[in-house]
């Protein structure tokens, strides 16, 4: 169950171009083994849902993929490129590790925009000081990013004035601004209050119907069923079972899968 | 803003009155005679005092920002000689150090003749640059204490919004780290500035001319103690209330 039978169930996967790959991944922290040898390639259009209970490793496979976690050993390849690695694990070149990561856009749990900085200076920083975006176009756009995640009027606001739903829209609104290859989500709606998660999810729907490369750990089982054309579910560092969701969710295999599913439904 | 109508409540007019009669009372009994001559010398000791203030507190911000980071983040041959320099400074007082620098360093120049020859000389003979040297290094060892705490308090996640995004290190730094740092910890330094202001008569022990020396000198001179103190105060209440005024607008800004 495992790369084979990704590529089984989605048979028009070798016509397309692969965007994340990851090999054999390991990491531990201390004596405590996170991840056990995880597998996983995700191509441009897949959009791929990580589930899993607490501590199965779903967060910090999706930090090892842009190295914010330095994994313990394995492979890590982006758009075809596989990132260097000391025997460490850590990056061998930070100019390499530092271009491959303003492909990746994240979008992280507690939003983490940058408080010192109004929604629209959020929104260009990365464009102005780190890709070297002409400003009047990056503000350009940064408009119009900002309109599409409906938060158009509210340029000038500093983050702390924002409900979290908004905030995280905003976040969403800096990621695409770097105009990504894949986009990482790290449970985007967990911190968030119960009615604010619809006006999230809106958003990352929008995104996934453009065919937007997304890797998206979840605890919400409705909506990867209903996005995601892969998901993957993770048991205590090892990938237990992972397919088209209309199996994984309609006709899981393993107990455990079973039992997760009935536990969170 | 107060209008009109509250200022006129009977307790803040009486305390008007009071306020009013003690001026009246200072300007007319005591004696203010010594001023015209003495102008001059405390415009120059204002002028001392202002500048001194204001380049110690600058070089040693620029100094201290190294000195939190190092103790911040830095490996250990940097943490621990910062860690080593901001416990020295802070644990001993301002005015041995401004001592032990110029009548220690001051007189060990001297000694070399390639120092007397140089062009730097005419200066290392005053003693002003001794003063300047020990205020930077006094605020920089309190500062450094200072940014330490600001450096590490700015939250993980948004440096890791940065990283994420493959911000460069100096980037990062420089566009969300140190902005951070700096603006919590805006109101210490505020309050730091002041307590720097508040330390500068002590260069007057060392012959430095500024605006403390200048009251010292009317003292010496013609045996009026209190008027000079009083308008030395004054003085010293003018500027530490600009320093707060200024620092006020930057928290906001």
């Amino acid at each position: 169950m495992d790369t084979a039978a990704a590529a089984a169930s989605a048979p028009e996967a070798d016509t397309r171009r692969e965007a994340i790959r990851v090999e054999d991944l390991h990491k531990s922290f201390g004596n405590l083994e996170v991840l056990k040898g995880v597998d996983l390639t995700a191509h441009q259009g897949d959009v791929v849902a990580i589930i899993g209970g607490s501590g199965s490793g779903k967060s910090t496979m999706l930090r090892c993929i842009n190295f914010l976690e330095t994994p313990s050993s394995g492979k890590i390849v982006i758009g075809g490129e596989e990132v260097a690695m000391r025997s460490d694990g850590s990056p061998a070149n930070q100019k390499q590790i530092e271009r491959i990561r303003t492909k990746l856009a994240m979008v992280f749990q507690q939003f983490n925009l940058w408080t010192h900085r109004t929604l629209l200076e959020n929104v260009i920083e990365v464009p102005v000081h780190v890709l070297k975006v002409p400003k009047a176009e990056a503000v350009a756009r940064a408009h119009e990013l900002l309109n599409r995640v409906g938060l158009g009027g509210k340029e000038g606001t500093y983050p702390a004035y924002l409900s979290g739903g908004q905030q995280q829209r905003a976040a969403i609104a800096r990621a695409l601004a770097v105009d990504p290859s894949a986009m990482l989500f790290d449970e985007p709606t967990s911190a968030l209050d119960p009615e604010l998660v619809g006006e999230v999810l809106t958003v990352i729907r929008d995104l996934a119907a453009e065919g937007r490369t997304m890797l998206l750990v979840t605890h919400e089982m409705k909506f990867a069923r209903e996005v995601a054309n892969h998901v993957v579910y993770l048991y205590q560092g090892r990938i237990e079972e992972q397919g088209p969701p209309a199996e994984v969710f309609g006709n899981p295999q393993s107990d455990r899968l079973k039992q997760f599913l009935s536990s969170v439904a | 803003m107060i209008s009109l109508k509250d200022l006129m409540q009977p307790h803040r007019v009486v305390m008007m009155l009071v306020f009013a009669g003690i001026v009246i009372w200072c300007a007319i009994a005591l004696r203010w005679d010594w001023i015209p001559k003495y102008a001059p010398l405390a415009l120059e000791g204002l002028w001392a005092t202002v500048w001194i203030l204001a380049v110690s507190t600058f070089l040693g911000f620029l100094l201290a920002v190294p000195l939190g980071l190092a103790q911040a983040v830095g490996p250990w041959y940097l943490s621990i000689p910062a860690r080593t320099f901001c416990t020295i400074i802070r644990g001993t007082p301002l005015l041995l150090q401004i001592w032990l620098l110029y009548y220690g360093l001051g007189s060990l120049f001297p000694q070399f003749p390639w120092i007397r020859s140089s062009e730097l000389w005419p200066y290392l003979r005053q003693a002003w640059p001794y003063a300047v040297l020990a205020l930077t290094l006094s605020y920089a060892g309190y500062e450094g204490e200072v940014m330490r705490g600001a450096f590490s308090g700015v939250a993980k996640g948004q440096l890791e919004a940065a990283k994420s995004f493959g911000m460069p290190r100096f980037t990062m730094f420089r566009r969300i780290w140190l902005p951070q740092a700096v603006r919590n910890v805006l109101p210490t330094l505020g309050g730091e500035t002041i307590l720097q202001l508040k330390a500068t008569p002590l260069v007057a022990t060392i012959t430095v001319m500024e605006i403390y020396a200048v009251s010292s000198r009317v003292r010496a001179d013609t045996f009026i103690v209190y008027e000079p103190l009083l308008l030395l105060a004054l003085v010293y209440m003018g500027i530490a209330g600009v320093i707060s005024l200024a620092f006020r607008r930057l928290e906001k800004g």
